[in-house]
């Protein structure tokens, strides 16, 4: 177990060099600048000279290698460098966010989790009955929503029309302001989900050794409880930790729609104002976030199914 | 000396004008405060911020964001304000103000009556650090760019003083500037970048974090990405003001989540994109609370005069304007969340002529100019755009047939609107079509089309014009504000003539409120730009 957690740690270094490099490298190629976009839609002017200064100041007209090597090595030291719109640490400004996006991802998952993983599994267990075609007609549908849309039909419904929650905002941090934001950002990992979980069930359920388990007298209860679960698992786990992983990344669009201050409304504002310190600490945390997820999702196959080793 | 009177002379005019900025200012509804109700003290205003999914700074040295100045008009105050019921700048912090006979040095007599919000009074020291700060030259402050006219202040920008010279403390109370051209220190110290701050406070450090300032409200929370929270100022210096017990500033970016909190009243205001304008209007109680004005924006096609020889010919330029139905546009494609322009500066300009006409939509005019310019069969242009729904790739692709049917083939090329700046100001365009900041001060607002400003100072067109030149020089030197405001519309009346930009509209700002709320002002400097002390919600308000 030790060497497996040594192992996947020692790969996320090369992993957050190689992701640093990249973004580094797609943001000096992009048009436009921090400076220049302060007079985004002619809504203030900055004098050449200040623009000039201010380009000076952030170091924009070093050269490009330069300014990498010192982005590195400032990042291995911790150092997420300072926002150029805030003139913040972004450390600091991460720091602020990264409790209010976790805490959107969690629910998020939950909800897929309970929701898919019952629905996929029901599914599997009567398949071609109604609740089947329900649960897979939900499922596709869960697929193919487009986040935004199906946030903006969440907050007609439930906030509009039948008055229960808020419709936007972080409020006091409670439950109600969460739910709706996390069902919108939940909905497509749910839908996969409720697909992976029927998938996996039913090619379990053919298995010799569930025939065998049956032929043994073993009730269904429990040869579904003892093996197919169980067997089952494993495949969703691994579903779970990749949606999971990449669940903090995808909040971008819920997290500006709804207006709730986590990493990903940090990250967007960031990309459109040009403040690279700040992307780039945005990018590193979601990186890192998915990386430790997998790291874990790999220690939880060793335990639930300790056929699998790694070498 | 002269008197207050004397140095806004020019007010006289801008009375008689006054009526011009009414006639752009259309309040449906109740918005403004009835001078028949009496204001109700206590309540909360949930007011949006809709221009980005966060704060850039409170900090309002650090930032000339829009979005920033929604919050720090709350909790800061500058020198001057803007008067939305008389259209003009007015003293904020002072309460007086005399000038020098050569119109160089004001002598302002501070209030001795405003505090900080750390319990301090403020004094002209307040002024002086305020001002020296933004003269930082290794911070780049972007409201360095007013401070820079008071006299020695480039020599702090530059390292080479410490104080600036033409800052001069006479009492406490008192406090002498000398500037460097003659100019109304109104158009330079009422901006929000140049607000006055505590200097001990800005010392301690993360002043962003804990902003202290001299507005009605004082700060109490900021959660990033989601909402800043104000609580009203006891001792704000205006009797009986503010009149709100609580502010709070909600970040909603997205337009249509916006539209839904209005309606499920969570919000009290909310800035209208056209689609939301159209359906708000329609709307039979909605369209009763709607705050409209012709903000100081003037969005156009800006001819690179320089880039392609048709642009340098006044008939083309011309040509262009007659050939394009910018009033089908404005009804179409932007919903009528527009004023068609009629010159540079907008209605709110004590500079604007209301006798002008617009070009009229006249294609045989536009393809006699063409033949008379030596372009019978008309040329090809390439047009810079962004996606904006307002000033962006659908107006061109609307306008691209127009001209095509005078001869005129335009290319557009799509950019992000982050880098339209920086395009105009490398000239690396034929053609541009943005939004462009045109008041309040309407001479430096012209310089942007005088032959000596630079590319790079914001003469994106390259426009050169003797006549023009000399009006703006003259305009400059007449100390009679009056005098200078007859001679800048001359200017402007020019430049509509030479046209070295399609005149296409001044934004319709739109603020929705809900019918508690009273006081709001249609601002045309920006309408989400509130004086909060005015605002104030009535016993049907939702909010604790």
């Amino acid at each position: 177990m030790l060497l497996v957690l040594g192992r996947r740690l020692a790969n996320i270094i090369p992993t957050m060099l190689a992701v640093v490099a990249l973004v580094f490298l797609l943001f000096s190629v992009l048009p436009g600048s921090f400076i220049s976009g302060m007079n985004e839609d002619g809504r203030s002017t900055i004098d050449p000279a200040v623009m000039e200064r201010m380009r000076k100041e952030m170091g924009l007209d070093d050269p490009l290698i330069e300014r990498f090597a010192k982005y590195v090595a400032a990042t291995a030291t911790g150092d997420l460098g300072t926002s150029f719109r805030t003139r913040e640490p972004v450390t600091k400004m991460l720091a602020g966010r990264i409790w209010p996006s976790l805490k959107l991802v969690l629910a998020a998952m939950t909800f897929a989790i309970l929701v898919g993983v019952t629905l996929g599994f029901l599914a599997a267990l009567k398949p071609g009955s109604l609740i089947d075609t329900a649960a897979m007609v939900g499922a596709i549908s869960g697929l193919s929503l487009s986040q935004f849309w199906f946030g903006l039909m969440l907050m007609y419904l439930f906030a509009l029309k039948l008055q229960w929650l808020p419709s936007f905002g972080y409020g006091d941090g409670g439950l109600r302001n969460l739910i709706l934001p996390a069902i919108a950002l939940g909905v497509g990992p749910m839908a996969l989900l409720a697909r992976t979980t029927r998938a996996a069930v039913l090619d379990v359920l053919n298995a010799d050794f569930v025939r065998t388990a049956r032929s043994k007298g073993m009730s269904e209860r429990r040869v579904v409880e003892w093996h197919v679960l169980r067997n089952a698992l494993v495949l969703v786990i691994t579903i779970v930790g990749l949606q999971f992983g990449s669940l903090m990344g995808q909040a971008v669009v819920v997290e500006k729609l709804f207006a709730w201050p986590g990493v990903g409304s940090l990250m967007v504002d960031s990309v459109f104002q040009r403040d690279m310190p700040t992307v780039q600490g945005c990018i590193l945390m979601i990186v890192l976030f998915f990386l430790v997820i997998n790291t874990l999702v790999d220690l939880a196959y060793v335990v639930i199914d300790p056929r699998i080793r790694y070498r | 000396m002269r008197s207050n009177e004397n140095v806004h002379e020019g007010d006289g005019l801008m009375r008689k004008l006054a009526w011009l900025a009414v006639a752009a200012i259309a309040v449906i509804g109740a918005g403004t405060a009835n001078a028949q109700e009496t204001p109700r003290k206590g309540g909360t205003l949930r007011m949006t911020a809709p221009y980005a999914a966060s704060f850039g700074s409170l900090d309002p040295h650090t930032t000339p964001r829009a979005q920033d100045d929604i919050v720090n008009k709350a909790i800061h105050r500058t020198l001057y304000n803007w008067d939305t019921a008389n259209s003009k700048l007015v003293l904020e912090l002072a309460k007086s103000v005399s000038t020098s006979a050569d119109g160089m040095t004001h002598t302002f007599r501070l209030r001795d009556d405003a505090y900080f919000h750390n319990g301090r009074k403020m004094t002209a020291d307040d002024l002086i650090y305020s001002y020296t700060r933004l003269m930082d030259g290794s911070k780049g402050y972007p409201g360095a760019r007013f401070a820079r006219i008071i006299k020695g202040a480039v020599d702090v920008e530059k390292g080479q003083a410490k104080e600036i010279s033409g800052l001069k403390k006479i009492d406490d109370f008192t406090l002498e500037i000398t500037v460097t051209d003659l100019v109304d220190p109104g158009f330079y110290f009422f901006d929000g970048s140049t607000a006055i701050l505590p200097k001990e406070e800005v010392e301690k450090g993360n002043f962003a974090a804990n902003p202290v300032g001299l507005g009605p409200f004082k700060f109490k929370e900021h959660i990033p990405g989601s909402r800043v929270v104000a609580e009203r100022f006891d001792k704000f210096y205006k009797p009986g003001k503010p009149y709100l017990d609580k502010v709070e500033v909600l970040i909603m970016a997205e337009a249509a989540a916006r539209d839904v909190a209005f309606r499920n009243k969570e919000v009290d205001t909310s800035i209208l994109g056209p689609a939301q304008y159209v359906a708000y209007r329609a709307d039979p109680v909605l369209s009763k609370s709607i705050l409209e004005v012709a903000e100081m924006f003037t969005r156009s096609m800006r001819f690179n005069i320089d880039s392609i020889k048709p642009f340098q010919d006044k008939r083309v330029r011309q040509a262009i304007n007659y050939a394009i139905d910018s009033n089908l546009i404005i009804n179409r494609l932007v919903k009528d969340k527009a004023y068609r322009a009629t010159s540079w500066l907008p209605p709110s300009s004590a500079s604007f002529d209301n006798t002008v006409k617009p070009y009229p939509y006249d294609p045989e005019k536009a393809r006699k100019l063409l033949a008379e310019a030596g372009y019978p069969n008309g040329f090809e242009f390439e047009w810079t755009t962004s996606q904006n729904e307002s000033w962006g790739l659908p107006i061109v692709e609307a306008v691209i047939p127009m001209l095509a049917r005078v001869g005129i083939k335009a290319k557009p090329k799509l950019v992000e609107v982050t880098v339209l700046t920086e395009i105009a100001m490398k000239g690396d365009n034929q053609a541009l079509i943005a939004s462009s900041q045109t008041g309040p001060d309407s001479l430096a607002v012209l310089r942007c089309f005088y032959s000596k400003t630079p590319r790079t100072a914001c003469n994106y067109t390259g426009f050169k014009n003797a006549e023009f030149d000399k009006l703006l020089d003259d305009a400059a030197q007449e100390g009679d504000m009056a005098k200078r405001a007859e001679l800048l519309k001359k200017a402007n009346n020019l430049l509509f003539e030479e046209a070295p930009v399609w005149f296409f509209n001044y934004n319709k700002a739109v603020l929705a409120f809900q019918p508690w709320v009273h006081g709001l002002q249609p601002n045309p400097t920006e309408i989400t730009h509130q004086y909060l002390e005015d605002v104030w919600v009535d016993a049907r308000s939702p909010a604790k």
